[in-house]
């Protein structure tokens, strides 16, 4: 069995798992009250996943796909550690670090030095390791003198280029990537996704959540399809963009 | 189907063992404080860096605000109701309870609001969220520090520094320690709760109001005995905040005023140093039952935000 068998090393494990959001429509004392008397139920059960399998193995460079409220982003947040499931495993190998909205950890008080430093502790990095970065992370930004001055100064373009440089550089094994393939300008686009490709070459795990189908192509070596929180497809990119559109 | 995982099971851990994997989000509480020491430090130096900004004053506020209350408690306390006459430097007396409270409603105020207050962080990223509490606790204490070299200047003028003693200075940490310690469990506790019910803030707020009266800041706590039933002294005196404030008055008060205060009849309490054994294991109890409430609500934290 081995012996035919790929060679498996997963780094991420899903293993069943299901989330459940209970979406109250009482907000107050008083529609608590009054739902209760005349009969109405007080919150509905939204079922975001529902028994999901998946295994990704290191090195791969996966897309989720699905449209919207099918359990992606849920997915993510799991995979991150910033939610629990309510059922089933969830077990990852390695450093994990999310590109999950970007600029969360953002202060707008303080420089864009003071922001790298604060941001890169956030996703977890140790002081040594910024300050061996640093350069490197204010390059790639292009924010050029301008890291000086106070974040809430920057114009938007510039702000996300910072927040999305400061996590593409952090030395992880598993990288999470929400929606922000589409920051900045073409050029810094393009940089982007070669920075991406360089990530994968260097054998890191990558999961991408995106709808820009474009860039999933150019990135991604498999991809599955998750319709209410259940998985679709599983397998060639242009099969699941392709399972997709048929669901 | 079903059976799928129990034959994949074993070949997913063929060529990793299932120890190299990872629960995300798990926490190990206050250990992976020490473990995040590095963001501890930002977090606190941006918390304090960025509290004045844009204002002209700065960190002026810091002590025109205690500045004010002194005024204002000195005035009706000691010179309305001639607390003034009957003890001996009562503004001394006054302003060590003061800065004590000050610094415990403020870490415990900003500890049950760091959860909420940040978050945008806490919905995206997982970090260890007790970091916020603690780095609450911290910010306050690097505000309460100007006060304390207000009240270090004034004791210096009268006398303080010769009837110092190692047990004036030990008062004065122990005192900080339990104020500390108190106001992290208890924001710990509060700060969770408020995720999922903000009632905890305006609990708190109610909270912050009732610490300066039930501590003797402005009063003496012999007259509590000479009023309350001893059962009700011997609560009265286990409310560790009390006993820090006693604390601070043995450190800073006691020196400058020896010698007449037992003349006058308004001693310390004669069982301070047990009253502190008392106080430092109700604090240590407060920071179990947050840690153990904190933990249990925190992987929901996300969803509740």
């Amino acid at each position: 069995m081995r012996a035919t068998a790929p060679v498996h090393t997963p780094s991420i494990i899903v293993d069943g798992v299901r989330k459940t959001f209970m979406l109250n429509h009482a907000h107050s004392l008083k529609d608590t009250v009054v739902s209760w008397i005349r009969g109405r139920k007080l919150s509905t059960q939204f079922h975001a996943l529902n028994g999901l399998d998946l295994v990704v193995n290191e090195g791969d460079s996966i897309a989720i796909l699905g449209y919207n409220g099918s359990g992606k982003s849920t997915l993510l947040k799991l995979l991150s550690g910033v939610m629990q499931p309510d059922g089933g495993h969830v077990l990852t190998r390695g450093r994990v670090a999310g590109l999950i909205e970007v600029g969360a950890g953002f202060h707008p008080e303080l420089s864009g030095r003071e922001n790298v430093f604060l941001n890169a502790a956030i996703l977890g990095m140790q002081q040594k390791e910024i300050e061996a970065r640093y350069d490197e992370i204010v390059a790639f930004a292009e924010i050029g003198q301008f890291i000086d001055q106070e974040v809430k100064h920057y114009s938007s373009g510039m702000f996300m280029r910072l927040a999305f440089s400061v996590a593409i550089h952090v030395d992880v094994d598993v990288l999470l990537v929400d929606e922000i393939l589409s920051v900045g300008d073409a050029p810094f686009r393009e940089k982007c996704r070669a920075k991406f490709e360089e990530l994968i070459a260097a054998g890191k795990t990558l999961v991408i959540v995106s709808h820009d189908m474009e860039m999933v192509r150019e990135l991604c070596n498999r991809a599955v399809v998750i319709r209410k929180g259940e998985l679709a497809f599983d397998g060639d990119v242009d099969d699941a963009i392709a399972a997709m559109s048929e669901g | 189907m079903p059976s799928e995982p129990e034959v994949s099971a074993p070949d997913l851990f063929a060529h990793v063992p299932r120890s190299e994997f990872q629960t995300p989000g798990t926490s190990r509480g206050l250990l992976d404080v020490f473990r995040w020491h590095y963001l501890l430090k930002l977090l606190v130096r941006t918390g304090v860096t960025t509290r004045y900004r844009n204002s002209v004053l700065g960190w002026t506020w810091s002590y025109v605000r205690p500045a004010t209350q002194f005024l204002v408690f000195w005035l009706i306390m000691g010179v309305f109701m001639k607390l003034g006459d009957t003890v001996p430097n009562y503004p001394v007396y006054l302003f060590s309870g003061i800065i004590g409270i000050n610094f415990f409603n403020e870490a415990f105020g900003n500890a049950t609001r760091s959860i909420v207050g940040n978050a945008p962080l806490v919905r995206k990223v997982y970090l260890p969220r007790q970091l916020f509490s603690v780095s609450a606790v911290f910010v306050a204490f690097v505000h309460f520090l100007p006060q304390v070299g207000l009240l270090l200047i004034v004791c210096l003028f009268m006398g303080w520094i010769v009837n110092i003693t190692v047990m004036s200075v030990l008062a004065f940490l122990a005192g900080i320690l339990i104020l500390a310690m108190v106001a992290f469990g208890a924001g710990l506790f509060f700060g969770a709760v408020n995720v999922r019910f903000r009632d905890a803030e305006p609990i708190v707020e109610l909270l912050l109001m009732l610490v300066t009266w039930a501590s003797p800041v402005l009063y003496f706590w012999t007259m509590v005995r000479d009023a309350f039933p001893g059962w009700l002294l011997q609560l009265y005196m286990l409310n560790p905040i009390t006993v820090a404030v006693e604390l601070f008055h043995y450190a800073f008060w006691e020196p400058v005023s020896r010698g007449r205060i037992s003349e006058l009849g308004i001693p310390l309490h004669p069982d301070l140093g047990w009253l502190t054994l008392w106080a430092s294991l109700i604090s240590l109890a407060t920071i179990l039952i947050g840690q153990a409430v904190f933990r249990r609500l925190e992987g929901r934290f996300a969803q509740d935000l």
